[in-house]
């Protein structure tokens, strides 16, 4: 699509208007290109809106024209944006890279002189060497240093004190010290004269190389959003007016016709009209196996059609697709904090000025009852505190973890809703499992009817499929498909009732109809003491039975069983083997719940439990004192998701419950659940490990460069040391968080 | 000595003053359209007096190739956004409930105030 004529509105970027009167030059150099509409500038975003059938290249000539520069907006998308970024990044790292190969190149020739001989300033031709080396030195912090100068002033202009505060400091301490060793030597002790032009250099250097290599580091933290954001196409085969066409994503509307063809991307979320296929969902739900597609089927924008062509209406576009709403939630829960990084915060919040008054305190302490020369160590102190003490680390330790561990659950299919569900979950000790949907498929299927008297089983199944047809109930969906198999046509029943925890009745020509428990025949006194033991052994199969009764009297027992999922077992054992205590919980009878809970492995189970006992069930856990997680399919578990400490929420494939749970398992699977809980204990991990990486540094560092070991063991830290930590201590925080990206949960 | 002394603690008051009790200035947006500068690690202006209840749109000119100004986060209401170099990023904000609104860059190295009244 042609960007230049066509478009109705077009954005740039104006660079080089500093002043309110190049407005009004701009708005009316733009006007004067043919086609131009309206035109209205920002001086505050220095953008510029041209509206109007204009010529890009004019609108650019035009301003250019009266000397300044225009470039047209990129669009909003994320991809565009993500491109800047590494670009800006990749510009930013070259130049530290630059920076760190000046001061280093300076710092380290002197470090390595002071190493062999010292570097005392005694006689005249030292004095002059010296000053010498003092002024190349300043030319290195000039240069190489500049942007933590700068931004040193501009903070402490607007009462702000930040890491450029500590360095510029820290820096600019050693170097004037060692100026005025050079320039008055004899203000001071003959054993004080000694300069440390190689600290300051050498601090620079290895904290440019320190930024340098986080920059790189950070770049990979995103990775999981960048992924996610590569798999939205850009394009879309869309049918108008009977011809097929390639259209920008962003034109896409509502309803639109999309063919996609074998290997293409699914470009926004539809229904399928036209084809079958089998559709790569792994991307997004974590499910390896392809999912068959059918008319009627819904698709997701970013999964892959792999077989067949398909022909779908659009019914989602833009940031209403499912992948969008991933990428928000993702985005959204990476910047949110679990508790444990929050003393993280308030420390870095007060940390900078906190340090300068240290700086001050051990510089005094030194001149007081340090040993001579005690200026010399002063400085040393002051300069070291100020350096070692960045709370850079600190402040990245907790959302670098985190973004990588969302991220990564992410790639599993399993979507975090923020930081302190990712904290909670590692902390589970009992997991409450819904039966139906979660341990099992949730899509029951008629396994046995066995007629009591004289009834034949097509009367049965017509009548019972006639009065299931008006519950909601998930067994009626399988009773109808029975019914449907056999050709039974279903009748209207009058006088429906739904009795919650029991079963449906309803009236059919003239007849009273009961199809529900034995709390259901109990009620309305059926005899069902013939059927009951048979009902019973199908109970022990892990099958459903459920009694039909016509008139009060016994007609059938329908049986139905909801195929436990084939990986729910070895998930189960994998849950066990964390420690996590579970129960399942179920609506069904006593007997099948015993059957299903024997199979999979669980001990503890409650059946025949309503919705109501389920929230009631997690109260109960949470007053003992257990942490508790409910694992459900959404809907009538919704109120027990939301009770637990963390609530899983299975939304299976493409009818995500996004909003429903802490957590959203995109896949059937229970492993999800287990994977969960490991990425979230690695996470908590390595946030751990961050936040003792980072308190190291900075909480042990700081003492230890004021000299407090020094009456102890005669330890004082140099300043180079110190910088080198400095440098060291994001570096180690944004790496220890990279390597979580290669975590993967262990299968058993 | 005890002028260095002396010299010491007024220079820690100085800094207790400037840093923490100094009441820095705040920038009044009737419109609650703001622009932002992101340079030399402040956020310039800092404190933003807002009006209630209206849609605030800020616009973050990022200049600071720093790592930590790549993103702005406000935490009480969960909204943070990629700062992209050179380019106008424009932050929407639904109306906002009368109270002060903290954000910073990850690090928390610049800071900043919504006041919104």
């Amino acid at each position: 699509m042609s960007k230049n004529i066509n478009s109705s509105s077009q954005n740039f970027i104006i660079e080089g208007a500093n002043c309110g009167s190049c407005v009004a030059k701009i708005e009316k150099a733009l006007k004067t290109v043919s086609g131009a509409q309206r035109v209205e500038m920002n001086f505050a975003q220095r953008t510029v809106q041209v509206e109007g059938q204009a010529d890009e290249a004019a609108l650019i000539a035009a301003v250019e024209n009266i000397g300044y520069k225009a470039k047209p907006m990129s669009n909003d998308s994320e991809q565009d944006a993500l491109d800047e970024k590494a670009k800006a990044d990749d510009a930013h790292y070259k130049k530290l890279m630059r920076n760190m190969i000046l001061a280093l190149g300076v710092g380290a020739p002197l470090m390595l002189y002071g190493l062999i001989f010292d570097m005392n300033v005694i006689t005249t031709t030292q004095r002059i060497a010296w000053f010498i080396v003092g002024l190349a030195t300043l030319a290195v912090m000039a240069v190489a240093g500049k942007q933590f100068y700068n931004g040193a002033w501009q903070a402490f202009k607007n009462h702000a004190a930040n890491m450029d505060t500590l360095i510029a400091l820290g820096t600019g301490t050693a170097w004037l010290y060692s100026m005025v060793v050079v320039i008055t030597p004899n203000l001071l002790p003959e054993v004080a004269r000694h300069v440390y032009f190689e600290a300051s250099a050498m601090i620079i250097g290895l904290i440019s190389l320190g930024l340098a290599l986080e920059v790189k580091a950070r770049g990979r933290t995103s990775e999981a959003i960048k992924r996610l954001i590569g798999l939205q196409p850009k394009t879309a085969r869309v049918i108008r007016d009977g011809q097929e066409r390639d259209i920008d994503i962003s034109d896409v509307v509502k309803n639109d016709q999309v063919r996609v063809r074998p290997g293409e991307k699914i470009s926004v979320d539809g229904e399928v009209l036209e084809g079958s296929s089998s559709v790569d969902e792994s991307m997004l739900t974590g499910e390896p196996m392809p999912v068959t597609k059918q008319i009627g089927d819904t698709v997701v924008a970013g999964s892959i059609n792999k077989t067949g062509t398909l022909l779908f209406k659009a019914t989602h576009i833009g940031s209403e697709t499912t992948l969008a709403n991933i990428i928000n939630m993702v985005k959204r829960a990476q910047n949110s904090k679990p508790s444990i990084g929050r003393l993280a915060d308030v420390i870095s919040g007060i940390f900078v000025p906190t340090v300068m008054i240290i700086a001050i305190l051990a510089g005094l302490a030194w001149l007081n009852f340090g040993p001579e020369p005690s200026i010399a160590y002063a400085v040393v102190a002051v300069t070291t505190v100020l350096i070692i003490a960045c709370p850079c680390a600190l402040g990245l330790a907790t959302p670098m973890s985190v973004m990588v561990g969302i991220g990564k659950a992410a790639e599993s299919g399993i979507l975090i809703r923020n930081g302190e569900a990712l904290q909670v979950t590692s902390k589970i000790t009992t997991m409450i499992l819904d039966k139906t949907g979660t341990i099992t498929e949730g899509a029951p299927t008629v396994t046995d009817v066995i007629t009591f008297n004289n009834s034949d089983e097509n009367t049965v199944m017509q009548h019972v499929a006639s009065l299931e047809s008006s519950s909601e109930h998930p067994l009626a969906e399988a009773i109808i498909s029975y019914a449907k198999a056999l050709n039974l046509t279903l009748s209207k029943v009058t006088d429906f009732d739904a009795l919650t925890g029991k079963g449906v009745i309803g009236t059919l020509d003239g007849q009273t109809l009961l199809f529900g428990n034995k709390a259901l025949m109990d009620k309305y006194h059926v005899a069902i003491d013939d059927a009951y033991e048979q009902a019973q052994t199908l109970a022990s199969e892990a099958k459903t039975p459920m009694y039909f009764a016509v008139n009060q009297q016994l007609q059938a027992i329908i049986a139905v069983a909801d195929p436990i999922k084939a990986d729910s077992a070895a998930a189960i054992k994998r849950l066990q083997n964390k420690g996590i205590h579970l129960v399942m919980l179920t609506g069904d009878n006593q007997a099948t719940a015993q059957a299903v809970a024997k199979k999979v492995g669980i001990k503890d189970f409650i059946a025949e439990v309503l919705p109501d006992d389920k929230v009631n069930e997690v109260i109960k856990r949470q007053a003992k004192g257990e942490i508790v997680g409910m694992t459900g399919d959404g809907i009538n578990d919704a109120p027990a998701l939301a009770q637990a400490d963390v609530g899983f929420a299975i939304g299976t494939g493409t009818d995500i419950a996004i909003e429903s749970g802490d957590i959203t398992l995109m896949r059937g699977s229970l492993h999800g659940l287990a994977d969960a809980i490991a990425v979230s204990s690695a996470t908590i991990l390595n946030i751990k490990q961050n936040l003792f990486g980072a308190f190291i540094y900075n909480v042990a560092g700081i003492p230890i460069a004021a000299g407090v070991l020094y009456p102890f063991f005669g330890l004082l830290l140099n300043p180079v040391v110190a910088g080198a930590a400095m440098a060291l201590s994001s570096l180690t925080v944004v790496s220890n968080a990279n390597r979580l990206r290669f975590f993967k949960p262990a299968k058993s | 000595m005890l002028m260095i002394n002396i010299l010491g603690a007024l220079l820690i008051i100085a800094i207790v003053y400037w840093f923490w009790l100094f009441k820095p200035k705040q920038v009044q947006s009737n419109d609650n359209k703001v622009a932002i500068v992101v340079d030399n690690g402040v956020y310039q202006p800092a404190q933003i007096k807002v009006v209630a209840g209206k849609e605030l749109t800020l616009n973050f000119d990022r200049q600071d190739s720093a790592p930590c100004s790549e993103t702005v986060i406000f935490p009480q209401l969960d909204i943070s956004k990629a700062l992209v170099m050179g380019d106008a990023n424009t932050l929407k904000i639904p109306e906002l409930k009368v109270g002060e609104y903290d954000f910073h860059c990850q690090m928390q190295m610049y800071k900043g105030k919504l006041i919104v009244q």
